[in-house]
């Protein structure tokens, strides 16, 4: 297997944006409303690195991994795989499924409760045409490299007699089994007792040193986002709002909403201070017109709330989507441009 | 299959031994059947004795050898019906659930239309349009019944895999790159089959259930031999007012008996098929005295702690 040079980006999203039409409350006659579940995702995955993906629950981070992994198309946006733009418009194809691979949140839900470990295993073997005779030998190899040995102990176990951090390590297997260079790992550590976690996110690390897969780890958890990550996003309501090519996002958070993520993860050396309560609401807070955090935002400005921020430079390698941090001549365009808005409705009156 | 192990129920094993004794009688039955049921020269309503173990018929016929040489007639008929359903079920109630939007739509209309639709009178009219030829044929006679029998078993298979459909070891199936129709028979099939068995046994016995009436009723060919044919011909000699209950009872305690062991298998199918179930050690008792859910279903896993707690509470 030809190595690929460390750094170098393998998968990138371009403007990625899902959006979904739901009925509004349910009633028979409610509208149809559409939610932009994920909207304008710039993404850069890169050989040996690991990006952690961070946010609230609802953020959109899982329709973020499945629009990467394709199986989930988006509304629009651009994919590049290699260097090579992927054509959308196609279905997803094996080649592609053997370049790039998902592991889902829950280990004991992603698991067949009727079929074998073996199986699982098998099969993605089977399908990317490994021949026949040397089946057996991968499955029990990718095991090992998942630490589960004897492997045949475990081939021949059905899902629920085997522990959540086993199953975890079997999901991860099952990926790298058609021998991905891009692993997106949904909340991998979220369903898992706290005791297994560190393991999980040490065998992370490693697949990714030792195989220079470019791994993008999703999490609500900053702490082991810390712990694990090469360089960090963070989302909210759908867009990415701040983002830095190394952790210095997470000691120096530019971004309010991050900043309030960041206060809201208990901090022991910090005990009797002022709980600063974990950032909260829905859908319904989101404001889409200007910045769709403006309404929880403690600071936000008058303009924050019919504007959308540009991305920022806040400090070399860190940007964050905030007027605060913008440079009085990115606002002044606003005022001008709304000043003009205004006189135009104006003149139409 | 290997991992097919004796069940550990007795109702089970019971509903089995039925189940295999009648299966038995359909091969055997008219090569153990004592004497010609057509024969008509014995001594006539004779009650049960050494030469006639379930007596005589009005016409002097033997009673025990219509038992034994009807069971085939039954027995083929209803096994046909049910499995013919049962793929009708499955086509139509799998692909239902799993394809979704418009398909689904009409196959659920379909199948509301044949629930809705009183089967026996349709059975009737359909069965009156048979040429009297075929009247007599099993097969022919089989798919009828199934015409009319398929409806429930493909709404619970649909509604079943509607909820399979979204699970996420579908979603990882596709991940790997898995195709639809090999995540349809390889991943959600394999979690239907206790339902499909369920569904395939209650249609058997609906088709015995059913055949036998028609029989009854007379609207079949009432000179082939079956339990149904017996009871017209019983009915139609006022057997049981005479008190002849040699004739009367045994073709109605036969079909009671099969309804059973049908019955008592269904009850632990779930245990014979669901790999979680079947784990060993953790029988019934273990599980009832652990105060988990007695029969655990489909996605709950019933989480036993068998050393301690269970016993100090
Ligand atoms: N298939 C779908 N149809 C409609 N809306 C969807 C669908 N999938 C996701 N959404 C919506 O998109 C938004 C983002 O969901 P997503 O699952 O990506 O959140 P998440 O960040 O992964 O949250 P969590 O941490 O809880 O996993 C949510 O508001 C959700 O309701
Ligand atoms: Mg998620």
């Amino acid at each position: 297997m030809s190595q690929v040079e460390t750094g170098k980006t393998l998968l990138e999203a371009k403007a990625l944006s899902r959006h979904f039409i739901v009925k509004g409350d349910g009633g028979f006659f409610s509208k149809r409303k559409s939610i932009a579940a994920v909207e304008g995702a710039d993404v850069a995955l890169r050989a040996g690195k690991i990006l952690a993906v961070v946010g609230e629950s609802g953020s959109g981070k899982s329709v973020l991994a499945r629009l990467l992994s394709r199986i989930v198309s988006p509304t629009s946006g651009e994919l590049v795989l290699n260097g090579e733009t992927v054509d959308l418009k196609t279905q997803r194809d094996l080649a592609y499924a053997s370049q790039v691979q998902l592991v889902l949140q829950d280990p004991f839900a992603a698991m067949n409760p009727v079929r074998r470990v073996g199986h699982s295993l098998e099969r993605p073997l089977l399908i990317h045409g490994v021949p026949e005779d040397e089946i057996s030998a991968r499955a029990h190899e990718i095991l090992e490299s998942v630490s589960l040995t004897p492997p045949q102990q475990f081939l021949d176990r059905y899902p629920h007699e085997l522990s959540g951090g086993q199953l975890q390590r079997i999901n991860i297997a099952r990926a790298l089994a058609v021998k991905p260079k891009v692993l997106l790992a949904d909340e991998p550590i979220s369903m898992l007792d706290v005791s297994v976690r560190l393991g999980i996110l040490n065998l992370l690390r490693s697949l990714c040193d030792d195989k220079n897969l470019a791994i993008m780890y999703i999490t609500h958890d900053i702490a082991s986002a810390r712990y694990i990550a090469d360089e960090v996003v963070v989302m909210y309501a759908g867009q990415m709002v701040e983002r830095s090519n190394d952790t210095s996002l997470i000691n120096s958070p530019q971004h309010p909403y991050t900043q309030l993520l960041i206060a809201s993860v208990p901090d022991p050396t910090k005990l009797g201070a002022e709980v600063v309560k974990a950032p909260s609401g829905g859908a319904a807070a989101f404001n889409l017109n200007g910045c769709r955090f403006s309404p929880r935002c403690s600071q936000a400005l008058a303009m924050c709330a019919t504007n959308e921020p540009p991305m920022v430079e806040v400090a070399p390698g860190q940007h964050a989507k905030c007027w605060l941090h913008a440079s009085d001549a990115q606002r002044a365009s606003v005022t001008i441009s709304n000043k003009s808005k205004n006189e135009m409705e104006s003149k139409n009156v | 299959m290997k991992h097919l192990q004796l069940p550990k129920s007795l109702k089970v094993r019971v509903g089995l031994a039925g189940l295999g004794i009648f299966i038995l009688l359909t091969i055997i039955g008219p090569w153990i059947a004592p004497y010609d049921p057509n024969y008509t020269g014995f001594a006539q309503n004779a009650s049960p004795s050494w030469n006639h173990l379930l007596g005589t018929t009005i016409q002097g016929q033997d009673v025990l050898s219509q038992l034994l040489i009807g069971c085939r007639s039954t027995m083929v008929v209803s096994f046909i019906a049910g499995f013919l359903a049962t793929i009708i079920s499955i086509v139509i109630g799998v692909a239902s659930g799993y394809v979704g939007g418009k398909a689904d739509e009409g196959l659920s209309v379909l199948s509301n239309v044949f629930l809705a639709i009183p089967g026996l009178p349709l059975l009737i009219v359909l069965n009156s349009y048979l040429p009297a030829g075929q009247q007599t044929n099993p097969l022919v006679i089989g798919s009828v019944i199934a015409l009319t029998g398929w409806a429930w078993g493909a709404r619970v298979l649909r509604a079943q895999t509607l909820s399979l459909r979204d699970r996420d070891f579908v979603e990882a199936a596709r991940i790997i790159g898995e195709k639809r129709v090999r995540i349809m028979f390889g991943e959600i099939g394999p979690n239907l089959l206790p339902i499909l068995t369920s569904s395939l046994l209650f249609t058997i016995l609906y088709a015995v259930g059913v055949y036998t009436t028609l029989a009854f009723l007379g609207l079949t060919n009432v000179s082939t031999w079956n339990w149904g044919t017996m009871l017209y011909w019983a009915q139609s000699n006022n057997a049981g007012l005479a008190g002849e209950w040699w004739w009367v009872g045994p073709p109605g305690i036969m079909i009671a008996l099969i309804g059973t062991s049908l019955a008592l298998i269904n009850f632990g199918i779930d245990e014979f098929i669901n790999p979680r179930l079947r784990a060993g050690g953790v029988s019934a008792k273990i599980r009832r005295a652990s105060g988990a859910p007695r029969r655990p279903r489909l996605g709950l896993t019933p989480v036993l702690h068998k050393s301690t707690e269970a016993g100090s509470r």
